[in-house]
């Protein structure tokens, strides 16, 4: 029964390895080919990350209980900070003119930034996303 | 068998990663780039821990994630702030 279970574990270790570097493939695939900063960092922030959780989970199947423990806070850290870096990464591509606004379907934060005074905001805009 | 299998793709990745980090165009996508470098290689690592029970490096990686995490940021601040810096 108890070689079963180690069996079991090992087969789940070896397909969440292989998915988790596949994910990471993907990732590193849609850096090369996404055309702009934006779409890059989507493929950086999701698919490689999904990736490393899904190889982190598979590391911790395996390794004795007090190492697992700190393999999952290291994924719960790679999930509380990939948000932050998308979310600063991209507002700063988009005001130093990194994005081609021409190609956005929506643009929400164009109505944000614009002044107040301009005759397509609303007064809900001014103020918010200027912060640092 | 696994661990080679997963090895070489996480190593096609770094490739990749690595092709984007010299291309550019602008800083935030270098930036991008050793973001997802140091990601690939916490999982290169964490594939070892796996397969080789090299638990000591465990602690190792969850400070290089901390660090990579702290290091971009502090680069893209850096590039707001010099917008000349292409």
């Amino acid at each position: 029964m108890n070689g079963l279970v180690q069996t079991a574990l090992e087969a789940a270790t070896a397909v969440l390895l292989l998915c988790g570097a596949v994910f990471c493939l993907l990732g590193g695939v849609g850096l090369v080919r996404f055309p702009d900063t934006v779409t890059r960092l989507q493929a950086a922030a999701k698919a490689q990350n999904l990736g490393l959780l899904l190889i982190l989970i598979g590391a911790a199947l395996r390794v004795p209980l007090p190492y697992a423990g700190l393999l999952l806070l290291i994924a719960v850290f790679q999930l509380i900070t990939v948000p932050v870096l998308g979310q600063i990464v991209g507002r700063i591509a988009y005001r130093t003119g990194a994005v081609e606004r021409h190609t956005l379907t929506v643009d929400e934060l164009a109505e944000r930034l614009a002044p107040p005074d301009a005759p397509d905001a609303g007064e809900s805009g001014g103020g918010r996303g200027r912060g640092t | 068998m696994v661990a080679t299998v997963a090895l070489a793709l996480l190593g096609v990745t770094a490739v990749l990663v690595v092709h984007r980090l010299v291309r550019g165009p602008h800083a935030l996508d270098r930036i991008v780039a050793v973001e997802i470098l140091v990601t690939t290689v916490v999982a290169g690592a964490a594939v070892a821990v796996a397969v080789w029970d090299y638990t000591s490096a465990v602690l190792v990686l969850l400070v290089l994630a901390l660090l990579g995490f702290i290091g971009s940021v502090t680069a893209a601040r850096l590039a707001e702030e010099r917008e000349d810096m292409r």
